[in-house]
């Protein structure tokens, strides 16, 4: 392309030498290859986006233009608070979990000697590898109040039924384990490339400075891997926030609407009640919480950088 | 500051022997060199001592205290790393200080510490820099600073010096020598390079194969090595090796080499060698002492004629190697005395610094 520019004939006017030059700039000519994917990105992000922000301006018929009507008469009811709370609490609640459990799971795995860490890993990713939407079925036959295993052991020991997806308090801590079980894999296999990438002679220099165990943790191993923490969280976040499957094969949103979260909750209004402009609306709402939180994590990668 | 005692040290995994019975006493403020080609058990004896590795057999005392079983943290140690192992996420300020925080040492303790090992290692304006915007040779110094504020009994150093270019490489030699010189801490250094456990070292200890194979002054590791591995390993050309024929003629002793020269055995050496009469060996002879004449006139010095193969210009010096009994043998000769590859040259051997060597059990008659 350069070369194509440098060799236009000589007759060229100043202002188209002044094109060529700017054709001939490294920027221009990375901008101008890059352009088949940036408009590829904007046709499935920015299009889809654009008309969600369209459709949650049209009344129910998608017909008339109604502006924010649709969020005005989202943020009246109460429903809509309960399930931004909800949606809030499931995420954090299960991204705090995960991690926890990823990390200490992954520690875990780091220690068993090379020869059978494969197997472990392996076995140990599976959760995160089947379709949720198969395992949750699995995991719904678990939590069935008469005949499930759970509480047929919780009887066996001389308990009480638990009624797992009866009850608002006991349903949304089973849709927060089924998303924790299903997620936790990712953390630990994250977490497990960070701590392998931690040189071991930094342990045995902080061994030689008189750091215990509990020391070369909190000086070396979670400094170490801040940055992936900071990402994986991040990333968690996203996904759990949008989560749909869990919610919809477990609880379906119940009972009485207190285990929705965002994307089921819009599922329900949108396509089960027929009003997609004011489905359109509730899906909008998780951009910004998520940019916030984005900003927020991603501010905090960039400022130490690459440490290594 | 301490002495260390290795009695019968022994490190063995699953099926390899690593270190196979060590006996060393390092004094207070000795600079011990450990050196060995890779795989000799240097780096493993140096992570015994420093508590890295667990001990499988043998005792470890540092200041007379048995430390077989006392964590890392507890044996008053520091350690410089090959790789530095500096802490990536903290200033050099923090890597230094590191230790003496964890040990809860008064905040101005460690600023005064601290700002004294800044000093002697010259890098004060370096204190608030990461380890990633400092180069190889600034690593290395923060590396030292950290092993200097700790004040600790002995100093470990774990080849410090081979990620380092060559130059920097003998930069870095000078300034270890001169730091301990200065501080006089009782220092194991490990390494595999012979010119650096020759030029840093009170005691060279030359390993090989988990074992000892001497240990001495450089200078007299250099010119009474007792075994061939030592004679082989100690000296850069390395020395020559010619296998020879021991003859006995007349109450005096020759070195015949077959195909080759003969050249006689100095009088004073006849009653050392009178037992091997006879037999085959090599002849150990180092480059600089087969060189051209025109040195000093004396019966043990015996010229003899040969076809230059390659010359290699140093400088200071030629260096020439010409077949000989079926080895390549190097000689030094001065820039000056013409030697060509392919040229007739007369050279002499001094034999005053002759070595013979049994082949099968490889020690220096």
């Amino acid at each position: 392309m350069a070369s194509n520019a440098a060799t236009a004939p000589d007759g060229a006017t100043r202002p188209r030498s002044s094109l060529r030059k700017a054709a001939q700039r490294r920027s221009t000519i990375a901008f101008l290859m890059a352009l088949p994917l940036i408009l590829l990105i904007a046709a499935l992000v920015v299009y889809p986006a654009g008309y969600a922000i369209h459709l949650s301006t049209l009344n129910k018929s998608m017909e008339e233009f109604v502006g924010f009507e649709n969020f005005e008469y989202l943020f009246e009811r109460e429903t809509f608070w309960m399930v931004v709370w909800q949606s809030s609490i499931f995420a954090i609640t299960a991204v705090v979990f995960k991690a926890l459990i990823g990390f200490v799971v992954a520690h875990l795995v780091h220690n068993i000697p090379l020869k059978g860490q494969r197997k472990w890993r392996g076995m140990l990713l599976v959760p995160w590898v089947i379709p949720p939407a198969m395992s949750t079925l699995a995991w719904l036959w678990l939590f069935d109040s008469s005949y499930s295993a759970f509480n047929w052991i919780i009887e066996g020991l001389g308990g009480p039924r638990v009624p797992w997806l009866g009850e608002t308090g006991w349903a949304r801590f089973s849709v927060i384990l089924v998303n924790v079980w299903y997620g936790a894999p990712f953390f630990m296999i994250m977490y497990l490339a960070a701590l392998k990438s931690v040189p071991e002679q930094l342990y045995e220099a902080a061994e030689i400075d008189g750091a215990g165990w509990w020391q070369r943790m909190w000086f070396i191993t979670l400094p170490m891997m801040r940055n992936i923490i900071a990402i994986t969280v991040l990333f968690s976040t996203i996904v759990t926030f949008a989560n749909f499957d869990i919610v919809r094969v477990l609880t379906a949103g119940g009972p009485i609407d207190t285990t929705h979260v965002f994307a089921t909750y819009a599922f329900k209004l949108g396509i089960e009640s027929s009003d997609i402009p004011l489905g359109a609306a509730v899906s909008l709402f998780m951009f910004p919480l998520l940019a916030l939180a984005a900003i927020f994590i991603l501010r905090d990668v960039n400022k130490r950088g690459n440490q290594g | 500051m301490a002495d260390v005692q290795l009695r019968k040290l022994v490190k063995r995994y699953d099926e390899v022997e690593a270190v196979r019975g060590i006996d060393l006493d390092i004094a207070d403020h000795e600079f011990v060199v450990l050196v060995g080609p890779s795989g000799c058990g240097k780096t493993t004896t140096l992570r015994m001592i420093a508590g890295l590795e667990e001990i499988t057999d043998g005792d470890i005392r540092i200041a007379g205290e048995v430390v077989n079983d006392i964590p890392p943290k507890d044996r008053d140690i520091a350690m410089v790393f090959q790789n530095y192992a500096l802490y990536p996420h903290m200033t050099v300020t923090e890597n230094m200080s590191f230790g003496l925080r964890l040990k809860r040492f008064a905040q101005e303790v460690i600023a005064g510490r601290v700002s004294e090992a800044a000093q002697i290692l010259d890098i004060r304006e370096l204190l608030e820099r990461k380890p990633r915007q400092l180069s190889g040779g600034q690593r290395q110094r923060v590396a030292m600073g950290r092993a200097i504020v700790r004040h600790a009994k002995v100093f470990l150093f774990d080849e410090p010096l081979s990620n380092l270019d060559a130059k920097l490489r003998v930069q870095m030699r000078t300034e270890i020598k001169k730091l301990h010189l200065r501080l006089r801490t009782t220092t194991v250094y490990v390494t595999h390079d012979q010119v650096e456990a020759m030029t840093l070292a009170d005691r060279v200890v030359v390993m090989n194969n988990g074992r000892i194979e001497q240990a001495g002054a450089p200078t007299e590791l250099y010119a009474s090595p007792r075994t061939r591995f030592v004679a082989g390993f100690i000296g850069s050309p390395a020395m020559n090796f010619i296998p020879c024929v021991l003859e006995q003629a007349a109450g005096a002793l020759r070195v015949a080499i077959p195909g080759g020269p003969s050249f006689d055995v100095p009088g004073d050496r006849t009653a050392r060698y009178a037992a091997s009469a006879g037999r085959k060996l090599l002849l150990g002879l180092r480059p600089e002492h087969v060189t051209e004449p025109g040195g000093a006139e004396h019966p043990s010095v015996q010229a003899f004629e040969t076809v230059l193969e390659v010359t290699e210009p140093m400088g200071m010096e030629t260096l020439v190697y010409f077949p000989m009994a079926g080895t390549q043998v190097c000689g030094r000769v001065d820039p000056g005395a013409g030697a060509m590859p392919n040229k007739r040259m007369t050279l002499v051997a001094d034999m005053r610094h002759m070595h013979l060597i049994d082949e099968e059990s490889g020690l220096v008659l």
